[in-house]
């Protein structure tokens, strides 16, 4: 280490904080979109609103559908904070009870 | 009623008796007015996007119960504190988006022959709507509001709650519990016809 420049072991430091953050871009908990369980919206309407709104097919709607009926709660759809948001507030709009949060994995 | 069914031409049809279409107009106008005590008429009268691109709404979460359910908040877990601030961007384009749900029902219904000028219902013709792309979406939105709405007034939070309403001895709540069967009813005849 006797030749490197005084500056050095700050510029050692900046790449050892760019290097965190990184990592943290790659393997930091993504949002999820939440969908809870009510007892008033109908199952029928649900699957629904998961194949029109998602795009999802018949079959992992009714999969996400019936977790959210028996497990109390599914994650519907994962990305970026403000994606979720816009899932979040459609979810309201279709009276479903949805939440934007940080995967809990 | 006469349940939902599919039209050739497209879009999807359904008939209420004079009673039930006066019924449903009557829910849809309240499920409006409650919307409309919390952000007053103006917020409630513009388009969702005027709404997002106007002043800053409550970040507070409402009182009423009903309003808590129609207007959740956006955030849990760690990250819950974060609803506020959510809020104060969204809940006025939402409120207005619910809002014109519940317009386009009653709109349908005027269409199809229900007159909310009318005293007496006994009588008067059955209202037949018919309704579009854009018509249905409001309908089953719109439903599920009023459906949400009826649900808190009587308490219904989990299954055995519904269950519950459905036998109760109080005659108040075997009658709204009636209309809230009957409106899953209209719900589920509706997606059925969609596929």
């Amino acid at each position: 280490m006797g030749d490197v420049p005084k500056t050095a072991p700050v510029e050692h430091a900046d790449t050892e904080v760019d290097s965190d953050v990184a990592l943290d871009l790659v393997v930091d908990r993504p949002w999820v979109t939440i969908v809870w369980n009510d007892p008033v919206n109908l199952m029928s309407y649900v699957a629904y609103v998961f194949r029109t709104y998602f795009g999802y097919t018949e079959e992992k709607a009714d999969t996400l559908m019936m977790a959210v009926h028996q497990e109390g709660r599914a994650v519907v759809s994962s990305g970026g904070r403000e994606e979720m948001e816009r899932h979040v507030q459609a979810m309201h709009d279709y009276g479903l009870w949805a939440t934007v949060q940080k995967d809990e994995a | 009623m006469k349940p939902f069914s599919r039209r050739r031409r497209g879009g999807v049809t359904a008939t209420f008796d004079a009673g039930e279409a006066a019924l449903l107009a009557n829910l849809a106008r309240q499920v409006i007015e409650l919307l409309r005590d919390r952000h007053g008429e103006s917020v409630a009268d513009s388009d969702p996007l005027a709404a997002q691109l106007g002043l800053d709404g409550p970040s507070l979460p409402p009182e009423d119960p009903v309003l808590r359910r129609l207007l959740p908040d956006a955030y849990s877990g760690e990250e819950s504190g974060e609803s506020g601030e959510f809020r104060r961007y969204t809940e006025q384009a939402l409120t207005a988006a619910k809002v014109s749900h519940a317009e386009a029902v009653l709109s349908s219904l005027v269409v199809g022959g229900y007159d909310p000028d009318a005293g007496e219902i006994r009588g008067q013709e059955p209202v037949e709507v018919e309704l579009g792309p854009e018509a249905v979406q409001a309908w089953l939105k719109s439903l599920t509001d009023i459906r949400l709405a009826i649900a808190v007034r009587l308490g219904i939070e989990t299954e055995e709650d519904a269950a519950r309403v459905a036998v109760s001895d109080d005659d108040a709540v075997a009658a709204m519990g009636d209309v809230y069967d009957w409106l899953g009813y209209v719900q589920e005849s509706l997606v059925s016809v969609l596929g």
